[in-house]
């Protein structure tokens, strides 16, 4: 199983309800949050192209972040997640720095948090993420893509996609449709 | 009662020791800091809401855990407006409820030493002493003298009471300050309005064509997850703003049109159509009134006239014609929601309206729909006494045409002149902060300072609670019932709204005041039930439900009894206008002294160094009701500037540094706003997000933050089909001065 995620970013308006609903559905506090939205603007006026993102932790085949964590605290769960472990954190932050997508912050409980995919609270217990079930667009897909039947895996299938700085070789399992 | 202007007072000072008694258990980080505890195999409860952050009402729930505190709000799946889906702000609606700077007790304002202030009261005393004033004032102007402002379910309780009381000035901002001429100008045509939410089928459409309407931006729930089903299923979208919006960035053909000249381009359109035979023939010539007339008129009007004026290439206007007949009648030429510009706007969605008549999209699949409500029957009451003056004689001769009451038009009636005597004295103004909501705010402190009487219903301080006499502080919709929501859509429908808490501080529900107020004026007959449970149940009995089963099920559907969603082929239809017909030559138009047939007219262009101010939305906020909502201040706490480069070069501005605008009549804004350097921007224009830069101190997240665009606002060009005020026909140039705030870069 390899959990996975694309966000179409022709039909993501960033209006952040993603992050809202995060918020409330993981109490992250305010102020902080495990997902975000990127806006980049290309061209001259009225020559211009818009892309909008909604970013999260790419929850990656090969994390940079599992293997600097000195306590562990940072490990691959089901499905290939990545996820942090608050009783073993000890917030050194080495984590943070090593993360090429900046997914990760200091939770002010005193341990790192990023986003979890949902995976205990919502995922196990059959919903989506909730960020992927709020989405007034309906641009973001979820699944399994061991599952060639996932909605993640067909729409993967069925348009182009890219996945952010591939160069760092992290392997990211966050889509962007393009 | 005063002979100065009044003050405006800052609830700082006051409600200090209610506020006390509660403080230790309300505070925002204390609330989340127990959320932060909250388990995630925790149990929840949930009743049923629809939301009150914006208009669209969305039904959902309301989730709370074990200890009985509110976690979430989520959509209702089986709710037509939001499908299950929640926009930005109805999910951080939950901040609204924990927001610390809510109102929280009854205030009078009164003179301390010389000096006017507010004073803490309880609801007997606050409620006894507006009754008693309301009887004094209106014996001696009659009980006509009362208006109420409202936004929002508050206005249907105290609506309700001042019909009691026998006044019918009731009035919504949202019909002349917002999308009032849309609906005129559908009324006019196809003898029906557009309603909210719009029966736009989006979800269908092949064609979609937004002029100035930045959906996504503005996040009408229900429409912006159709407009993405319909990107999903490869429609074409037409994006006519001088602003590269978001949904710009999702458009095939993108029309970076000079502001104000609009008109010329739809009346180019419909030469286009007209000149070329791309028009549903047989409909216009069985549904419409008035072709050859219209035809006639848009003769002079070819893309390349247009061009000259909107700088919008030709070819591409004919490109765009052919694609929407190409669509037709899957097209909808968007009809907008804010459209009070220019003044001419009635006249100009008359255009689109006919563009929308032509092509046959008006009750056809993936045009507009046929909406139907559902009929739920009123807990009877005697007969409303009736009125010596209804509210339009506060505008008499002029606005013919608005089918709903004009709330410039009562608030310019207040103020004292020598050849009216309809002033209004007493003000009621619920859910709707009349500072930033109507434009010239110096016609509404004039307005203001003739009354005996303002009072404010209001969850939040705002700029107006400071210049009421009464504050009643309300409870969010979280903590109490209302109507039954039952707008029209597809299918008829009902909502409700159940408290999943007990009122926060010491405020009430609406519902409840209107009541208390009603009983002391003398009215108990026309509030015969106990409370709102009692006649909410005895409602939905008669449509064979129950407050029971509501409570259980949040949202309930009923077949559709009347017309189909859609006009069958060849159907005859009798259109409710003057012709029995759609009227593409207007006989109320016609009527009433106003051109039948739309024509354009140039507007004012910014003088040398000034640049257009447009506003708009954002999707995490409402107007300047959100604006410190913890939940969504904490996405978006401040609105900025946008400047072209070519500007920004010109002036030696740098994206993150704060400025103030003057605009043409010197005003010059309270506070600084923070610079965002864009090519989204035209260069004759700049643009802002409305709702932002509040003045009064009680809002500890919202205070100083940005530039409210109302106060640049001071030139209004009203409609005067329907007494819209224009609003874009303002300009601002940069004032050196960042308030003592720094550079964000
Ligand atoms: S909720 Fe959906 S549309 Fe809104 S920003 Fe997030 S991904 Fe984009
Ligand atoms: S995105 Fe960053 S935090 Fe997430 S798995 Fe990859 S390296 Fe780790
Ligand atoms: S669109 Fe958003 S704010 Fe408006 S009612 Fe729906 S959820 Fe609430």
């Amino acid at each position: 199983m390899r959990y996975a995620m694309a966000v179409d970013t022709k039909k993501c308006v960033g209006c952040s309800d993603c992050v809202v609903a995060c918020q409330t559905e993981n109490n992250v506090p305010i102020g902080y949050c495990r997902d975000w939205i990127v806006e980049v603007t290309d061209g001259t006026y009225p020559q211009l192209e818009l892309e909008i993102r909604s970013e999260r932790c790419n929850h990656c085949d090969n994390s940079p972040c599992v293997r600097c964590c000195p306590t562990g605290a940072s490990h691959y769960s089901k499905g290939g997640t990545v996820l942090v472990t608050p009783d073993e954190c000890i917030g050194c932050g080495a984590c943070i720095a090593s993360c090429p997508y900046d997914a990760r912050f200091p939770h002010p409980d005193g341990h790192v948090d990023k986003c979890t995919f949902c995976l205990h609270n919502r995922v196990e217990k059959g919903l989506k993420p909730a960020c992927v079930s709020v989405c007034p667009t309906k641009c973001m897909y979820f699944g399994d893509l061991d599952d060639p039947n996932s909605e993640v895996s067909v729409v993967l299938k069925k348009r182009k996609w890219k996945t952010l700085i591939p160069e760092a070789g992290t392997r990211p399992q966050h889509y962007f449709l393009i | 009662m005063r002979t100065t202007r009044r003050q405006f007072i800052k609830v700082s000072a006051l409600g200090a020791g209610s506020l006390a008694v509660a403080a230790s258990t309300l505070k925002w980080s204390a609330a989340s800091s127990l959320f932060a505890g909250a388990d995630a195999s925790q149990a929840f409860t949930r009743s049923p809401t629809y939301c009150e952050v914006c208009f669209w009402q969305c039904a959902g729930w309301v989730y709370k855990d074990n200890d009985g505190r509110i976690q979430k709000i989520v959509g209702n799946d089986e709710d037509l407006h939001c499908n299950g889906r929640f926009c930005p702000r109805g999910t951080g609606g939950v901040g609204m409820y924990h927001d610390t700077d809510r109102l929280k007790t009854p205030l009078i304002r009164t003179v301390v030493d010389g000096e006017e202030t507010f004073r803490v009261a309880g609801w007997d005393e606050a409620l006894d002493y507006i009754a008693a004033r309301m009887k004094e004032i209106a014996s001696r102007y009659g009980p006509e003298c009362v208006a109420l402002f409202t936004h929002g379910s508050g206005g249907a309780h105290f609506g309700h009471m001042l019909k009691a009381f026998g006044s019918q000035s009731i009035t919504a901002p949202s019909f002349a300050q917002c999308r009032g001429p849309r609906e005129v100008a559908f009324l006019t045509t196809f003898g029906d309005i557009v309603y909210s939410p719009e029966r736009t089928d989006i979800r269908d459409t092949k064609c979609l064509v937004l002029i100035g309407s930045h959906l996504g931006e503005n996040m009408h729930n229900g429409q912006v997850q159709e407009m993405s089903d319909a990107i999903d299923k490869g429609a074409t979208i037409i994006t006519v703003d001088p602003r590269f919006s978001t949904v710009a960035g999702k458009s095939k053909f993108w029309l970076p049109i000079k502001p104000s000249t609009d008109m010329a381009l739809l009346l180019a359109w419909i030469h286009v159509l007209i000149e070329n035979g791309w028009y549903d023939k047989e409909y216009v010539e069985r549904y419409t009134y008035g072709f050859e007339e219209l035809k006639a008129h848009v003769k002079p009007f070819t893309p390349e006239w247009a061009y000259g004026i909107t700088t919008i290439d030709p070819h591409v206007i004919r490109q765009t014609a052919k694609e929407m007949f190409n669509a037709s009648p899957a097209v909808i030429i968007h009809p907008g929601r804010h459209v009070t510009w220019y003044g001419d706007d009635t006249q100009r969605l008359r255009a689109v309206a006919i563009l929308n008549a032509l092509l046959g999209s008006w009750g056809r699949r993936g045009g507009f729909y046929n909406p139907e409500k559902a009929e739920v029957p009123e807990y009877p009451v005697p007969p409303f006494p009736q009125p010596k003056r209804m509210p339009t004689e506060a505008y008499e001769g002029k606005y013919t045409l608005a089918n709903e009451v004009v709330s410039n038009g009562l608030c310019e009636a207040t103020i004292p002149t020598t050849d009216k005597s309809c002033n209004f004295k007493i003000w009621f103004v619920n859910g709707t902060n009349l500072m930033a909501a109507l434009p010239d705010q110096e016609t509404t402190l004039k307005a203001i300072d003739a009354l005996e009487l303002m009072v404010v219903i209001d969850t939040m301080p705002t700029e107006i609670t400071g210049y009421a006499d009464v504050i009643l502080p309300e409870c969010t919709f979280l903590e109490r019932y209302d109507m039954l929501r039952k707008s029209p859509h597809r299918e008829p429908n009902i909502a409700l709204r159940m408290p999943a808490t007990e009122p926060k501080y010491n405020s009430k529900p609406a519902d409840w005041m209107a009541r208390e107020l009603g009983i002391r004026l003398g009215l108990e007959a026309w509030f015969p039930w106990n409370n709102i449970e009692e006649m909410l149940d005895w409602q939905l009995k008669q449509i064979g439900s129950s407050l029971e089963e509501m409570k259980r099920i949040g949202v309930k559907k009923f077949p559709r009894t009347a017309d189909d969603l859609y006009f069958a082929p060849g159907e005859d239809i009798s259109f409710n206008t003057n012709t029995g017909k759609i009227e593409l030559y207007s006989t109320d138009m016609e009527n009433e002294g106003f051109n039948p047939l739309p024509v354009y007219t140039p507007h004012e262009e910014p003088p040398e160094g000034f640049y257009r101010l447009i506003y708009g939305r954002a999707p995490m906020h409402t107007f300047s009701r959100t604006a410190n909502n913890p939940n969504l201040t904490d996405l978006m706490d401040e609105n900025t500037l946008w400047v072209n480069p070519k500007v920004a070069k010109m002036w030696g501005l740098k994206s993150g540094q704060y400025v103030k605008l003057s605009n043409q009549d010197n005003k010059v804004s309270t506070f600084s706003i923070r610079v965002r350097v864009t090519e989204r921007i035209r260069w004759d224009s700049v643009y802002m997000v409305h709702g932002f830069g509040h003045n009064n101190t009680k809002l500890s997240r919202a205070h100083g933050r940005g530039v409210n665009d109302t106060e640049l606002i001071t030139r209004v060009k009203i409609d005067p089909v329907m007494g819209g005020t224009g609003m874009r026909g303002n300009f601002v140039t940069f004032v050196f001065d960042t308030d003592g705030k720094e550079a964000a870069v």
